[in-house]
């Protein structure tokens, strides 16, 4: 009967109007995680502090200091004393310093190996890697400078015939290399994730805890018109999200969605399904809300973690890598930066299509057996 | 109540969790307009007959026919002809009064002719006249009490059941709650309802007592009292009610004393015997008796009688069930004998 379906929507919908929990789910994390995920959280590693003794204070250091001054990455300090460098990395005022010894400019000249020393705060190992790199950089583009000036000097015409590569950078997809533009797309995954199970699970749980589920039991409700009413709202709820979000990251965050919409809605509806799957099996396996609120928590952060959202998953261990052919959300995040930045259709998307709609079909099998069975 | 044909009936019903034994071969009947009252201890086995007669529980073995239809086989059809309320009143507390009744309404597919007229009969019903948009949380316990009764019979269902309706609630909307069980019963539907208060119990047609799972007597709350009784009642008002009690549970001819209030109970062969026979015996030890008199056995009595004799019966030998012929003859129990 269509009439008890339409109750039961009726009355789930104001559920999560009247529930201020449920309310706070909706529109908190969307709105928190995009503006995280929009402004601060960035890969980019620009402004590092950077401490810097010259102890050599020739024409050379100095040169060589003006080449970090001139540099994005980099905030530099000048310091007189290498004394104070423990203080400062201490402090984090510093993650770097770089000290030049005194000697420096005559090594280079007399042809031998000058040394740079850089001390690195690496309690964060992440800046710590690519602010070596940046430094490497700079003395790599340094000292090949010196050595060019001297071959023009001393051989002209060799300097002229050395062989140079020159790296044309050509990003694609992103040329400006903007973070917004890779996460963005990606917290829409995470967002979905978190509200479809949550609100599903919660939805059935709370009406066993109350005692509710035995009085709606009594009715001649089918199981089928029960488990439609409990997970078509948030099926509307999650692609109603996924549409925000998406207008939020291309009105004011301009990340283009360079692919095709449909595309992008079809990779979503197999993901939520995943979600809903997940949601009912929740709710099978516990019997309070709290318990469905750790049950979630549980399944939640693993998803993230192993999904490529942030760490890419080609750094794990390939057992875990392995792992993650198990996680909807991996599959989501490629889909939906695929559709964003690359711009690509079915034609390269429709694996992680199938392999989402093949968990959905699993999950969905499995948590609505079960849950019939609970029902009982 | 009169020739109407059954509209409960039940066999050998039989419901087991693993090795516990819940309901243990119950058969009864119940008739349209009867009120059908099961008492018994917590744990004898009542709500698990009710939630079986629901189709909330499959038996184990047995069957049970409502309203012509086995729970087993065809428990959605069953469901339609039913309405169903537990102690929790199972109502959505985040949705308004009015909002309720459409669910229900919705979940019973109430005609949409009728919808308007059975949802202003509940509110109605229920006192609720002008309430309609309140939220169900916010109403006092009696009000939410009725108006789930409103919820679970909006289909007008020939069988309703009540699973403890009236636990938590104040005594004058025990009673409110009781004229509408009433109202209905006049009307013809037949009324379960399971209930730990006795008072309750004395408006039902019919009792069954359950426990550990069986019958262990049944009839209307008269025949009851009459009969399941093992001889005839005494109260006993003395001096030194504790140790009067000690003693008499001693005392030749008493088959079981209880104190009652400040009172003593004693069930005894035959009243006319045993008043001199017991006041001789106190008088003998010294513990001065004000009044003895028989009295009717309230269904209180009966009720601890039958589970107490029943869970010792060890020592007492047969249960008075069977030996409901202990009663004298003429309208005995109904007046005072001195």
């Amino acid at each position: 009967m269509l009439g008890r379906l339409r109750q039961m929507l009726i009355k789930e919908f104001l559920h999560v109007i009247r529930d201020k929990r449920a309310r706070a789910l909706l529109f908190g994390p969307p709105i928190i995680q995009t503006l995280v995920f929009g402004y601060a959280a960035t890969l980019e590693i620009k402004h590092v502090p950077v401490a810097i003794v010259d102890y050599d204070n020739s024409q050379a250091s100095r040169d060589l200091v003006s080449r970090f001054q001139a540099s994005r990455y980099f905030e530099v300090r000048r310091i007189a004393d290498r004394r104070e460098v423990a203080d400062l990395i201490d402090r984090s005022e510093a993650t770097m310093a770089l000290q030049i010894n005194s000697g420096f400019s005559r090594q280079l000249h007399k042809g031998e190996t000058a040394h740079l020393q850089v001390i690195v705060d690496a309690s964060n190992s992440n800046t710590a890697l690519v602010g070596l790199g940046y430094v490497n950089q700079v003395a790599q583009g340094f000292a090949r400078d010196v050595r060019m000036a001297a071959l023009q000097r001393q051989a002209p015409a060799l300097a002229a015939s050395l062989p140079e590569i020159v790296v044309e950078r050509r990003p694609w997809y992103n040329p400006d290399l903007t973070s917004q533009w890779f996460f963005v797309p990606g917290v829409i995954g995470n967002l979905v994730l978190v509200i479809v199970v949550t609100l599903t699970a919660f939805a059935v749980v709370r009406e066993r805890e109350i005692g509710t589920l035995e009085q709606i039991m009594v009715t001649p409700i089918r199981r089928t018109e029960f488990i439609l009413g409990k997970t078509i709202p948030f099926f509307l709820i999650g692609l109603l999200d996924t549409a925000l979000i998406s207008l939020a990251g291309t009105l004011w965050f301009r990340v283009p969605l360079t692919g095709s919409f449909l595309v992008l809605a079809a990779g979503t509806v197999c993901f939520i399904l995943c979600m809903l799957g997940v949601g009912l099996f929740i709710s099978t396996v516990s019997a309070t809300q709290q318990q469905a609120m750790v049950t979630s928590f549980f399944f939640i952060m693993p998803a993230v973690i192993f999904s490529g959202f942030g760490s890419p998953i080609s750094s794990m261990p390939l057992l875990l890598q392995r792992l993650t052919y198990l996680n909807p959300l991996r599959y989501q995040e490629v889909v939906l930066r695929s559709v964003y930045l690359k711009g690509v259709g079915f034609e390269v998307l429709w694996p992680q299509m199938a392999a989402m709609a093949l968990i959905a079909i699993v999950m969905l099998t499995v948590s609505v057996l079960r849950f019939r069975k609970s029902l009982e | 109540m009169n020739g109407a044909p059954p509209t409960v009936v039940v066999r050998d019903l039989v419901k087991r969790f693993g090795d516990f034994v819940a309901v243990d071969n119950i058969s009864l009947e119940a008739s349209p307009g009867e009120i059908f009252g099961f008492l018994g201890p917590n744990g004898a086995g009542k709500s698990t007959t009710i939630r079986m007669l629901c189709g909330l529980l499959r038996p184990t073995s047995g069957q049970a026919m409502v309203a012509g239809l086995d729970v087993a086989h065809e428990p959605e059809r069953v469901r339609q002809n039913i309405g169903y309320m537990s102690q929790k009143f199972s109502l959505y507390n985040d949705l308004k009064v009015i909002e309720n009744l459409r669910f229900f309404a919705g979940m019973y597919s109430v005609a949409t002719a009728e919808l308007k007229e059975r949802i202003g009969w509940a509110i109605d019903m229920a006192g609720l006249t002008g309430r309609e948009q309140l939220l169900t949380g916010t109403l006092p316990a009696g009000w939410k009490q009725r108006l789930a009764l409103g919820c679970a019979v909006l289909h007008r269902p020939p069988i309703v059941f009540l699973d403890e309706p009236t636990s938590g609630v104040d005594p004058i909307s025990r009673r409110l709650f009781w004229e509408l069980i009433h109202r209905m019963a006049v009307d013809g539907v037949t009324v379960f309802v399971t209930t730990h208060y006795m008072d309750e119990a004395e408006y039902c047609n019919r009792l069954v007592l359950i426990d550990r799972g069986r019958i262990v007597a049944s009839g209307s709350p008269l025949e009851l009292k009459e009969k399941s009784m093992a001889g005839d009642l005494l109260l006993v008002e003395c001096d030194q009610v504790g140790k009067a009690l000690e003693e008499l549970q001693q005392a030749p001819g008493v088959t079981d004393a209880a104190i009652f209030g400040n009172a003593l109970h004693l069930v005894v062969g035959s009243a006319e015997r045993a008043i001199p026979e017991v006041k001789e015996f106190l008088a003998a030890r010294g513990i001065a008796v004000t009044r003895i008199e028989r009295i009717r056995p309230t269904l209180e009595d009966v009720f601890v009688s039958l589970t107490s004799l029943n869970r010792d019966e060890g020592d007492k030998g047969d249960t008075p069930a069977q030996s409901g012929k202990a009663a004298p003859a003429g309208d005995g129990g109904k007046e005072k004998g001195q």
